[in-house]
Formats: C-alpha cells, structure tokens, sequence
C-alpha cells in the first residue's frame, strides 16, 4: 500500500472532526444556558483532540515538512473530504443537536471497528476516541429526545432540523473507493457494512419522539470526494486565515 | 441597643475575627445587597468576557493555539457558572440576574467592551487582563462570604493556566518576524490602558471601597491593586521588548514602585456608560443567546416533567 | 440563529432547578461538595455535572441532588446543636490516661 493511500485515508477521518469541532466552537459563548454551552465546548475539544492526532500521524507519513497545522489549515478546498453533513451551519440549536446525534451515531460504529484496524496508530487513536464518541452520542441522543419529545415548538424546529439533515446521511455509510481499499487492507472500514445498523440507532431515537423521515431522499453529497457544499469556503476563509495571511510563521 | 444594631455589631465581630458568613448566617440586608452586586457583577463579566475572546476561536492560527483558547473560553463560562451559584445562595435566581444584565441595570468589567483586532489581541488579553484580575481574584480568596471565597479558590487555581497562555502568545510573536512583534506592541498599545482601569477609579472617587474593605470583601484598595498589577507587568513587557505606551512610566526607586502617567478617566466613565466601542454587541449577543435558548430550555422542562409522571405512572401501576 | 422569542415562553416554564453537586476525587475518599448547577432533570444535572466540575479529572463518582430536598439545620439553633457536644470530652481517645510504655493501644 502506498503511503499516498494510507494520507488520504486519514484526512478521510480526521476532516469530519475537524469541520464539525469547528462548527461546535463557534457556538462557545452563544449556548442556550451555561451548562449547555460547557457541554458542547468539551465535545469541540474532544474533537479537535482527535483530529490532532490524525493529523500528526499523517504529517509524518507525508514528510516535507508537514506538521498538524499545515495539513489542517494549507489545503484547498477540494482537498477537505469531510462529509457535507457536518459542515451543515449552526442555524439553530436543534440542528447543531441533530446534526450531531447524526454523526455520533456513525461515528462510534466506526470508532468501534477501527479499534481492530491492522494499523496501530489508528487501532489506538480509535481506543481513545471512543469513549469520548460514547458520551457524544449519549449527549446528542438525548436532547434529540427532549427536544423531540419536548414542546410543540421544540417538536417543530427539531422536525425541521431531521428534514434538512437526513437526507445527508446516506453519505456517510456509502463508501468511496479509499474506504473499500482500506478494509481490504485490515486497516479501514467499508461504512457499507455499517448501514443497516446506523439506520437503526438512527431511526429508533427518531421514533420514540415521532420525528420523521421516511420520505427523506437522498441528497447529491460527495463531500468525501472534496465536493462540498458551499458552506465551507466560508468554514476555511475564517480556519485558514491566519496561516494564509502571515505564511511561514510560528505562533 | 435595638436588636439590629446588636446584630449587626456580632456581625462585625465574626468578620474581625476572619469567621467566614455562611448562607443562612444572618447579615446586615446591605452585606447580602453588596454581594449580590458584586458577585454578580463578577459573574457576568466571566460570561460577556467569553466574547471577545470567543471571536477568535475559528480563526486561531494553530491547532495548539485553538485548542487552549477553546479551553480558556470554556473555563470562564464555567467561572461564570461557580460565581452565578455563589449568588444564588443569597436569594435570587441566575435567571433574575441574567435579567439584570440583559436589560442593562447590572454592569460587566467594561475591559470587554474593546474589540479584539489582531491575534495578539489574545494574547495581550492573557497576559494583562487575566493578570489584573487574578490580582483582584487572589484578593478574593480570602473574602467573608464563603460560597464566594471558595468560588474564588476554585476560580484562582483554574485561571493560572490563562495567564501563561496569554503571556507565551506574545513571546512567541515578539520572538518572531518584525510583523509578528508590530502585532504584540499594538495589542499592548490598545489594552494597557483599559487594562489598569479594570481596576476601577481612584480610591478618593470609589464610594463603596471603605465599606467593603470593613466587611473583608476587599483587602485592598483600587490603587493599591493597580500599583501591584504595575510593578509586576511593568518587569514582564520589557522582557517581551515592547513598549508600555506610558512615556512618564519608569520605576521610582525610593517609593519602590513604578510610577505612572494619567489615566484618562474620561474615556473609563464613558465606556462604563456604555459609549464604549462593544457595548451595544456584546450586551446583543448575549441577549441573542439567552432568547434564541429559551424553547430549548422550554423543552427540556417540558420533557423532564413528561418522564417524570411516566416513571410515577410505571411505580403506581 | 435568529428566532423570534415565542409568545407563550415565560421564565417559569423555562426555568432549570437547581442541583447540588458532590464528587468522590478518587476511590476511598467521600464524596465532596463541590458547588452547583442548573438541569432540567436529574440525568442532565449528571452531565452538566461531569461537564463543569470534572473537567480536570476531578472526580470519579458523580451526586446530584435537587437543592430544594436538602433540609439544613438552621444557625440560629448551632448552640443547641454542637456547642452540647464540647464537653464531652470523653468520646475522645486523649480522654483516658494510660502508661506510655503500653504500644498499640
């Protein structure tokens, strides 16, 4: 396997942490009550912590130079291949809470596979991520449930939310052709074969407060392939700026 | 001697003796008053004070550097929380002390109604507007009313991360390229001022000093903090090789202490009367949180009162 | 997020209770005090809970308990209270003289 391969694969997983941690920060100081903004900032911590070591790990396997910041901050736009779903904006709080319960879903039945991945640094990256994506999840599938099964208008603007979303999620669990190499390797995991079970958590929490979905098609998404929304260029102009404006130095 | 005024010498007694005041101690009304204003002055400027700082989270130029100012921004969010607890014990609840600060009737550190212009801006802010307050903080620890000495404890032994956060930003850019530097002397340039009025006014202009010193809520006067905070950072920007914009600034060997020029207490009156260049934003955006989360607080109530008859129906049944 | 207020939302209904938090910092000590917060139920004050006060690795065991169901004892009553147990000096081992040469004892 090329180590070419092994870079993509990792951008691959540490990108969704990456845009999503961001997103979570910036709602550091605006959260509906203390408590909640707390919350929310350690799971953009948690995030970013992954993403740190995704990132040092593929710096070194690229060489040149690289560090955690330039492959974090010095790619372009195409370069990025989080999914769309997580780069989706904070438009309110119940799509920051669906659009998370989304993602923890998958997540931890990826995190929970890559803990076996043949590569150790991703075995271990997994062991550790792990309990931070059990409390996400719990977290997020939690308030799904309080704002769903809430009040008339917390139902509403979380079935706004569930609409808007949905439709992103079959991204997720529908590979590209990095993630098949990668499991034939022992190193990755086809999301394929995470489908049926993601589609269950998803939907059991979904119907225990009457949120819905079954007419929700899949969207055009190929935010794996660099294909993104247009909300990202914003999420890159505010990441990148420092290191675009004053290239080259320390901080 | 009414019984009040017995009461009250008591009262006074314990504080002399250092016995801290408990919540369900009787106080003099105006001791409870006096803390329910400061504590919660101090609370919400933990909570606007996220702001500024905040507004440079998603463009923070490192990893390393995101990371410890996600985690600084977070920290006084939970400050805010411990000091918002701290007065809820003297009777009033935080949603009645957000109101406060909502509609304006409760003041912030007016340090947070400057914006933050530049990266360097974070670290200045480290650096000398956490260092100002862990003086005042320091001071707190050892206050008579001990929900909010212990508040401070907990406070003092998470924010000594803040400060060497805010310090080392700007030795790292003072050590590196002259653009880098410029940024660092022009953050300083802009918060050193601001940063000594966070003291507050002169000791002959502060009404409340003498009262609270009595009651061992200070321990220190405004002045006498502001010459501290001075003698300590004075020694520190000339290790970073900026320059103090005070040109009657230099060290006064038979008093032992720096001495310093004027402070234009005409601008620290105006921003506290809210013509300062944030005021109106940062009291909005707070506002903005608070109303934009009220049905998710709605339906978090709503829900928890669900659960709760259901887990009755189920015990009953 | 720009929403408008809706019309129905007042601060009763919208209004977290308060809970008292107590954490046990390591296996074999008691569970602390540690301060409070604010949750709609007592699940959620658990994860507030572990959210603020354990974000140094405080803690290892988590309490929460609704304010409103602690009953305190009152200071006025303290002398009828405490100050009865100052005299008893005999419930302390000081109390009771033995020869110094006796060990473990």
């Amino acid at each position: 396997m090329s180590n070419q391969k092994l870079y993509q694969y990792l951008l691959l997983l540490g990108d969704n942490s990456l845009i999503l941690g961001h997103r979570l920060s910036e709602l550091c100081g605006h959260g509906p009550s203390l408590e909640t903004d707390i919350a929310l900032t350690n799971m953009s911590l948690d995030l970013y912590g992954q993403v740190r070591s995704y990132f040092q790990y593929a710096a070194k396997i690229k060489g040149d130079n690289s560090t955690e910041d330039s492959v974090a901050f010095l790619r372009t736009e195409r370069e990025y291949h989080n999914s769309i779903l997580v780069e989706q904006e904070n438009k309110d709080f119940a799509h920051v809470i669906v659009r998370q319960f989304f993602f923890d879903v998958y997540h931890n039945l990826l995190l929970d596979k890559l803990k076996s991945s043949k590569d150790e640094i991703i075995a271990a990256i997994a062991h550790k991520s792990i309990k931070e994506s059990d409390y996400h999840l719990r977290f997020s599938s939690q308030w799904v449930r309080r704002l769903g099964g809430g009040t008339v208008i917390s139902h509403e603007k979380t079935q706004a939310a569930v609409t808007h979303l949905y439709p992103f999620i079959h991204e997720l669990v529908s590979p590209i052709p990095i993630e098949k190499e990668m499991q034939e390797l022992g190193i990755g995991i086809n999301p394929d074969d995470l489908r049926d079970e993601y589609f269950n958590q998803v939907q059991e929490v979904l119907n225990e407060v009457n949120l819905e979905y079954a007419e929700l098609k899949e969207r055009f998404a190929r935010g794996k392939t660099g294909i993104h929304t247009e909300q990202l260029g914003y999420i890159l102009g505010e990441l990148q700026y420092m290191q675009r404006a004053y290239p080259n130095m320390q901080w | 001697m009414s019984p009040e005024i017995k009461l009250e010498d008591a009262f006074q007694a314990r504080i002399d003796d250092e016995q801290k005041i408990e919540p369900k101690d009787w106080m003099p009304e105006k001791y409870r008053k006096t803390h329910i204003r400061q504590i919660s002055q101090h609370a919400h400027s933990e909570i606007v004070g996220m702001l500024p700082e905040g507004n440079w989270i998603t463009r923070a130029p490192s990893l390393r550097r995101k990371v410890g100012l996600l985690a600084k921004v977070q920290d006084e969010a939970g400050h805010g929380l411990y000091l918002y607890s701290a007065a809820e014990t003297l009777g009033i609840s935080r949603d009645e002390l957000f109101d406060q600060l909502h509609t304006g009737k409760a003041k912030y550190s007016s340090i947070f109604n400057y914006p933050t212009l530049s990266w360097a801006d974070i670290g200045a802010i480290g650096w000398l507007v956490d260092g100002a307050a862990i003086i005042n903080q320091v001071m707190l620890t050892r206050t008579s009313y001990g929900p909010y000495a212990r508040a401070m404890v907990r406070i003092c032994k998470e924010e000594s991360f803040h400060q060497r956060q805010g310090y080392e930003i700007m030795l790292t850019l003072c050590q590196g390229t002259p653009e880098q530097k410029a940024m660092a002397q022009d953050a300083l340039n802009r918060f050193w001022w601001p940063s000594l009025m966070m003291f507050g006014p002169r000791d002959a202009e502060s009404p409340n000093t003498e009262q609270s010193v009595k009651w061992k809520i200070k321990r220190k006067t405004n002045d006498e903090l502001r010459q501290q905070f001075i003698d300590i950072t004075a020694p520190q920007a000339e290790y970073l090789g900026i320059t103090i914009p005070d040109p009657d600034l230099k060290w006064n060997e038979e008093r032992g202490h720096y001495d310093f020029g004027e402070i234009n207490w005409d601008e620290f009156w105006q921003v506290v009367k809210g013509n300062g260049p944030c005021n109106k934003e940062r009291l909005q955006a707070r506002v903005d949180a608070w109303e934009n989360g009220a049905w998710v607080r709605e339906a978090a109530v709503a829900y928890g009162n669900k659960k709760e008859k259901e887990s009755i129906k189920v015990k009953t049944a | 997020m720009s929403e408008s207020k809706n019309e129905t939302s007042t601060q009763e209904n919208s209004q977290w209770p308060l809970y008292e938090v107590f954490i046990r910092s390591k296996n074999g000590l008691e569970h602390r005090h540690v301060g409070s917060l604010h949750a709609s139920d007592a699940e959620m004050a658990l994860e507030n809970a572990r959210d603020v006060y354990t974000r140094r690795q405080e803690g290892v065991s988590i309490w929460v308990v609704e304010s409103k169901n602690i009953t305190a004892s009152n200071p006025e009553n303290s002398g009828e209270l405490f100050e009865p147990a100052k005299d008893k000096i005999y419930r302390h081992p000081t109390f009771y003289e033995l020869p110094i040469e006796l060990k473990h004892i």
